[in-house]
């Protein structure tokens, strides 16, 4: 038996493209085996808007006012997609500390490939994953009651600012992952999101809050992306005091571009310290 | 097998023009204010196996990190396999394998799930990573945990998954970054076996250890670092010559005496002893090796000492690196091994 003579090593621009996508979803496959072979993950994830339906819907549902008159249950959906879609970031960070603070990292660094694959790979497994949730909520909220009311375009639209907003967040994830030292310190990035999940149109129109709190939940990413959804499903529950809640699918639009702005070039600053 | 399929054992060359596997030369890597190397030289022929010793925060890791170009040094070159680890990454990590503190190894795909995933990340063929991994996993043994996930391996499964998954290219060069730490004796052996078989097949091994019986076991040449330089290098027949002579050791009955023991025998060979109280032991370099037992002998008898046992013996590694960094290796005894 002989070895390589000659490594392969991508010389021109195609060659570098070759190498990206067959890296990139040589990680993706890894990725995704990790949520096929712990499928409780993937539920327990879920648990938390799957519960929230239930209890908001039927405990405290009879108790919460929709402005301008409506459904407690379709008001609540849209807040609860927007809601697991932010959750996202914690399911990116600890997968992302996990690999560096275990030395996978490290290996996949020392080997010959392209250094695009271990984002791409987890940017991609995330966002299927986060068609999955979005999925199985979907099918929550119908057996409750919700539905969409706008045209198929319009419902497509909603699910894209949700992924979008999803999309966004992998970066904010993925930089805080790298900032983190143990995957137990990203369990407790969990309380830390809550309030941003709660302080937004989730569950109780910002309207009703104390009005600097109205004015932090409006103008909240997550309530641009709940509110516009709210208004492309027709479901109700829309409109608010803020020039952010009047122009709800600008802000759907401007919050996950500039984080994205924001937080990509963050990441890929962190990843490069790794080796400075 | 063709050229191009998976590779079973090094290139004839796994040396660059210097005729070296390893060179480096003048690397220094800054940290805000602290130097983690300083001006660290190293030179390493093929096929051989070069111990890296020094005490933690010496600087061993940050080496291996620029050698296996993880890390860009702030000033300095070095080769690895004949190829510039800052102009030519990718060409070093073809030719590389690098085994860190930690077992770098996925815990949720399968042992061979991930010698598969790896190796296509090399950009082997899917058939050509499956077939290598069926010859790593039989020459690891692990073939009947192939199926298992490693975060239900004992720690030695682990630490050997990681060399079979460092050896996917069978590599000239291996980097293992302290290997053995915490692991139980017999796991070390196991690992000291495989490296004896790598380096057999013509591999250059660079290995960092704080463990003195490791670098002693496995090392054909040592360089101890220390504040981030190489301050000596040698085999280590040749370090453990540099403190000199023989030692006389001389365990005593009462503990009481050892420090009447230790005046005697810095009288006799006008060197300073070691003592430790609680063995009782009282260790001195004796260069003539005769005359200093026999009036050691002669005078503790005289002053009524009694011995329970007296000797002449090589110098330990650890002596050699207390005498020249100036503190003891950091913890030279292995812990329990990990679940």
């Amino acid at each position: 038996m002989t070895t390589m003579t000659t490594v392969p090593i991508p010389r021109t621009p195609a060659a570098r493209l070759r190498w990206a996508v067959h890296d990139g979803l040589t990680v993706t496959r890894r990725d995704l085996t990790h949520w096929i072979r712990s499928p409780e993950e993937i539920f327990g994830g879920l648990m938390f808007p799957v519960l929230s339906v239930l209890l908001f819907g039927y405990v405290f549902g009879s108790a919460m006012v929709v402005p301008g008159g409506g459904d407690y249950r379709e008001f609540l959906l849209p807040g609860l997609f927007g809601m697991t879609m932010v959750f996202g970031l914690v399911i990116t960070a600890s997968a992302v500390v996990t690999d560096t603070s275990r030395g996978v990292t490290d290996r996949f660094r020392s080997m010959p490939m392209a250094s695009s694959a271990v984002v791409a790979g987890r940017s991609i497994a995330d966002m299927a994953r986060a068609a999955l949730d979005l999925a199985a909520l979907i099918v929550c909220g119908l057996a409750v009651g919700w539905s969409p009311h706008g045209s198929f375009g319009a419902t497509m639209a909603a699910i894209g600012l949700l992924l979008l907003l999803r999309f966004a967040l992998i970066w904010v994830g993925i930089y805080v992952g790298l900032l983190l030292r143990t995957p137990e310190s990203a369990t407790a990035l969990f309380p830390l999101i809550l309030p941003f999940a709660m302080i937004a149109n989730t569950f109780v129109a910002p309207g009703l809050m104390p009005t600097w709190l109205g004015y932090a939940s409006e103008w909240n990413p997550m309530s641009a992306t709940v509110a516009a959804t709210r208004e492309l499903f027709g479901n109700p529950g829309i409109g608010g005091e803020t020039w952010a809640a009047h122009h709800p699918m600008l802000m759907a639009i401007v919050w996950p571009v500039v984080l994205i702005l924001v937080f990509f070039p963050l990441s890929v600053r962190r990843f490069q310290t790794m080796s400075r | 097998m063709d050229t191009s399929t998976a590779p079973a054992s090094p290139p004839a060359s796994t040396a660059g023009a210097t005729g070296f596997a390893i060179l480096a030369e003048g690397l220094v890597k800054v940290y805000g204010d602290t130097r983690a190397l300083d001006g660290f030289d190293l030179a390493v022929r093929p096929g051989t196996v070069c111990g890296l010793l020094g005490p933690n925060g010496a600087g061993k890791s940050t080496a291996v990190r620029i050698l296996s170009s993880l890390l860009r040094p702030t000033a300095g070159r070095a080769e690895v396999a004949g190829f510039d680890v800052v102009r030519q990454p990718l060409e070093v990590r073809y030719r590389i394998g690098l085994t860190g503190q930690n077992a770098a190894v996925d815990d949720v795909l399968t042992g061979r799930g991930n010698l598969e995933m790896f190796g296509k990340l090399y950009h082997l063929s899917a058939r050509q990573a499956r077939r290598r991994a069926d010859e790593l996993l039989e020459q690891f043994g692990l073939t009947e945990a192939a199926n298992k996930q490693p975060k239900n391996y004992s720690g030695g499964m682990r630490r050997r998954l990681d060399l079979a998954i460092s050896f996917i290219m069978s590599p000239p060069v291996l980097f293992l970054d302290e290997p053995t730490t915490g692991m139980d004796p017999r796991h070390r052996m196991e690992v000291w076996h495989g490296v004896r078989r790598l380096v057999g097949q013509g591999t250059t091994v660079l290995l960092t250890t704080h463990y003195l019986d490791e670098a002693d076991q496995l090392a054909d040449n040592i360089s101890v670092i220390d504040h981030g330089r190489v301050i000596a290098e040698g085999t280590p027949a040749e370090l453990k010559s540099r403190i000199g002579s023989d030692q006389l050791d001389v365990v005593l009955t009462n503990p009481g005496d050892v420090a009447r023991a230790a005046a005697i025998l810095a009288e006799i060979t006008r060197a300073q002893p070691t003592t430790h109280e609680e063995v009782p032991r009282v260790s001195v370099p004796a260069v003539n090796r005769a005359a200093t037992l026999t009036e050691a002998v002669r005078l503790f008898d005289a002053e009524r000492i009694v011995v329970s046992d007296i000797g002449i013996r090589q110098p330990t590694l650890d002596e050699v690196f207390v005498r020249l960094t100036g503190r003891p290796a950091e913890s030279t005894a292995p812990l329990e091994g990990r679940a």
